[in-house]
Order: structure tokens, then C-alpha cells, then sequence
């Protein structure tokens, strides 16, 4: 009984309280700023609780942007790694999500799901900020799956 | 007795009310950036969050200094309420403060390490301040016991207006809130990420969120002695105190350190002087 009510409440909080960190692998920005627009107070992401942290440690929500190359997939793979359980991963654009118009390029991976396992793939080139954020929600969603 | 219930009591809901004022602080804070904001009952979400994720420590040290910081914390709460000395009180602050520096310091991260360093120097910077406070308060009642100086028969902050000031200077700088939040850098911005709390993670950076909680119910309470004698100007005076603090947060930029203390210093220290010279001309 006690430990369902503690499991109830560490689940309603992980979805009311998730924390975001970005990672742009080298994207033409686009997607970059549509996704800081989502903190500005036109969207204001804050008032779902997310709140935009700049360390993996401290993050749920690990959005990426931008090409995956040979050069930064050891960055993408090295943040994701230093994120705590339970985390959820948001591909943000065409770029993230298949390498986009770069896909042939000789140097491009292809996706960052080929390099970390990609929870929610946010379509567009760049995505509009009202489906980065429900991106965001769908992402947050996905903690009432993970295990506690 | 009466005294031990109410101390243990305080410690028990220090912690609630310092997420409350900090969930207030937040909305406030997107009410004049023109932000709907996160509800008021945010940072208890944040912190269940936090103590359920996965433990990722850097080293066991680690561990030790958090827990010394959120004992220490607690430990001012409740000798304040017990109506303890300040001066012991004071002490303890300071094992907390040294005990959370010592903790960024154990990571070998650059960005905990610059934390760290700036810390210190804030460390150095309000502990002067504080204690100097301190003595105003003795210099006045004759005494450093809380208890004590909660009896005096009128509110100090007639005699201890610049005193008032200059620790205002000094809690802003505890707070680790703008001008003076060089070491843990707060909202969005990410020149040192998250500076002294690069390194905490889960668990660890909840202990160290419920620490500070703490700390502000204690700064608030240390407050109060400027107001003891009547509960509603107690609440007024407190309310004025954090709304100040939650306008200068948002109005002002970071500082760098040299500022801080070529600013902190001659300013404080100097209203702390003028006001010692007012007390003892009485």
C-alpha cells in the first residue's frame, strides 16, 4: 500500500517535472532556436515544470538537434550516458531524425538513433515550437512506462 | 520544553515552507518576465523527482559533504528555534557552507572545481557581514541569545536600519540569488553550467535542495529578530524583505567576484560601522 502510494507519487512527479537538456550536433540552427523558443515566454515551457538545465546530470529529457557525424557521436553517446535513469531521448528535426538532406553526405550517421535509442522523433525541418513541445509532453509521458 | 517542541516542529516544516517560498519565488519571477509560470507546489514535483532517479555519486566523499551540509542546516534551524546563540548558530553555518564547497571540490569536473573556488570566495565575502551583524544585535540587547534578543520590548530595526541592509547584502549572497550568483549560476544561463552543483546529481542535489530550503527558513527567521515584538509586523517585514530579493533576482545581472567584494565589502561593512557608531553614541 505504502510503497504503490510512494511508486504513484515518484511517477506524477517525474512527468510534472522534467528537465531538459539540449545537444546541437552541428545543425544549421534552425531547429536550435524553434526549440529555444519554446522557453520564451510566448510558450513558455516552464509551466509544465520543464526547466532547461545545460548539465546531463541533472536532466529527464535529452533533446537533440542536427546531423550526427563521426566526429560528434562520441559527445551525443557520452551526454546521453551521463544522464541518471530514467531519461527519455526527443529528436528534434529531419536532421536528428534520418540525417535529413545530409543523409548520403559520406561523413553523416544518419539519424541519432543509430548512436542512442531515440524514445520520440519530433518531424519538420525546422519543427514548428508547438510540436517540440509536444514532443516535449510526449516524451514525459513515457516515464508512466519506465520503471521506477 | 515548550521550547524543544517548537525547535523539533520547525525542523520538520522548515522544509515545507522554504518549497513553498521558493514555489512562490518562481511564479513571482515569470509574473514579471510576463510567464504563466510552474504551479506553486513545483518544487516538491522537482525534488520526489530527484529522490527517485537513479544514484549516480561521483565518489563517496561526495556523499558525506551533502550530508553534513543538510545536517548542519538543519541543525541552525533548530537552535534558532530553540532560541540558541547566535553565535554557535553562526558557526554551524559555517561548517555547512565549508562542508558544501568541499563537496564541489571532491569532483575532479571544471566547472564544480570553479564553483567551488567562487563559493569560497562568497563564503569569505558574507561571513564578516554576518557575524559583524551578529555583534550589532549584542551591542544593542547585550546578549547573543535568540531567545533573549526576542524579548527586547521594541522592534530592533529602529536601532539596526543599516545592520538590516548590510545582511540583506550578505543573505542575497547565501541565497546564491542575482547579483550574487557566481557560483551556482541560476535560471538560464550556462557560463559555468551549474557551477558548485555541476557534479550532484539525483538523490545528492535533492539533500542539497532541502539544505538550501533550510537556509532560507533560517535567513528569514534571522530576520525576524528585526521585527520581534508583533507577529503581523513580523510577516510584513519578512514579506518585504523576500519580495526585495525576488525584484533585485530579476532586475539585476550576474556580478563577477571582484565586484562582489570590492562592492560588498566597503559598502556593508562601512553601513555596519556607522551603524555600530549610532548604537554606542545612544
Amino acid at each position: 500500500m505504502f510503497k504503490k502510494f510512494i511508486n504513484k507519487l515518484t511517477l506524477t512527479s517525474r512527468v510534472g517535472s522534467p528537465w531538459m537538456v539540449h545537444l546541437d550536433c552541428g545543425s544549421c540552427n534552425g531547429c536550435d532556436i524553434e526549440t529555444w523558443a519554446c522557453l520564451t515566454p510566448v510558450y513558455d515551457m516552464e509551466r509544465f515544470g520543464i526547466i532547461n538545465v545545460g548539465n546531463p546530470k541533472h536532466a529527464d529529457i535529452f533533446l537533440v538537434t542536427g546531423t550526427v557525424n563521426h566526429r560528434n557521436k562520441h559527445v551525443l553517446a557520452n551526454v546521453y550516458n551521463q544522464m541518471p535513469a530514467p531519461r527519455v531521448v526527443v529528436s528534434i528535426g529531419s536532421c536528428s531524425n534520418s540525417g535529413g538532406i545530409f543523409r548520403e553526405c559520406y561523413n553523416v550517421l544518419g539519424g541519432a538513433d543509430k548512436i542512442i535509442p531515440v524514445d520520440i522523433y519530433v518531424p519538420g525541418c525546422p519543427p514548428k515550437p508547438e510540436s517540440i513541445i509536444d514532443g516535449a509532453l510526449q516524451a514525459v509521458k513515457m516515464f508512466k512506462n519506465a520503471n521506477s | 520544553m515548550s521550547n524543544l517542541l517548537l525547535a523539533l516542529t520547525a525542523v520538520i516544516l522548515a522544509p515545507f515552507a522554504g518549497a513553498l517560498i521558493s514555489g512562490i519565488d518562481r511564479k513571482f519571477t515569470a509574473w514579471f518576465q510576463g510567464r504563466v509560470g510552474p504551479p506553486i507546489y513545483q518544487p516538491f514535483l522537482d525534488i520526489i523527482k530527484l529522490l527517485g532517479k537513479e544514484c549516480m555519486a561521483v565518489n563517496s566523499r561526495q556523499r558525506i559533504c551533502v550530508m553534513v551540509y543538510l545536517i548542519s542546516a538543519m541543525t541552525t534551524v533548530f537552535l534558532f528555534f530553540l532560541g540558541s546563540d547566535l553565535l554557535l548558530i553562526f558557526f554551524i553555518l559555517t561548517i555547512g557552507a565549508v562542508a558544501f564547497v568541499l563537496g564541489a571540490m571532491s569532483a575532479p569536473s571544471p566547472f564544480s572545481q570553479i564553483g567551488a573556488q567562487r563559493e569560497l570566495i562568497q563564503v569569505l565575502t558574507y561571513e564578516p557581514l554576518i557575524l559583524l551583524s551578529f555583534a550589532g544585535f549584542f551591542l544593542v540587547t547585550g546578549s547573543f541569545s535568540v531567545s533573549y534578543i526576542q524579548t527586547w520590548d521594541q522592534p530592533l530595526l529602529f536601532n539596526l536600519p543599516l545592520i538590516y541592509i548590510a545582511l540583506g547584502f550578505a543573505l542575497t549572497i547565501k541565497l546564491r540569488k542575482s547579483p550574487f550568483d557566481i557560483s551556482a549560476s541560476h535560471h538560464g544561463h550556462q557560463e559555468i553550467v551549474k557551477g558548485s552543483l555541476t557534479d550532484y546529481s539525483g538523490p545528492q542535489l535533492a539533500f542539497v535542495e532541502i539544505a538550501h530550503w533550510y537556509e532560507i527558513v533560517f535567513i528569514l527567521a534571522v530576520f525576524s529578530l528585526f521585527w520581534s515584538t508583533s507577529l503581523a509586523g513580523m510577516a510584513i517585514l519578512l514579506f518585504l524583505t523576500y519580495f526585495a530579493e525576488i525584484v533585485i533576482d530579476n532586475i539585476t545581472a550576474r556580478s563577477t567576484w571582484r565586484w562582489m567584494v570590492a562592492y560588498v565589502w566597503p559598502a556593508g561593512l562601512g553601513m555596519i560601522i556607522i551603524n555600530y557608531v549610532f548604537i554606542l553614541s545612544i
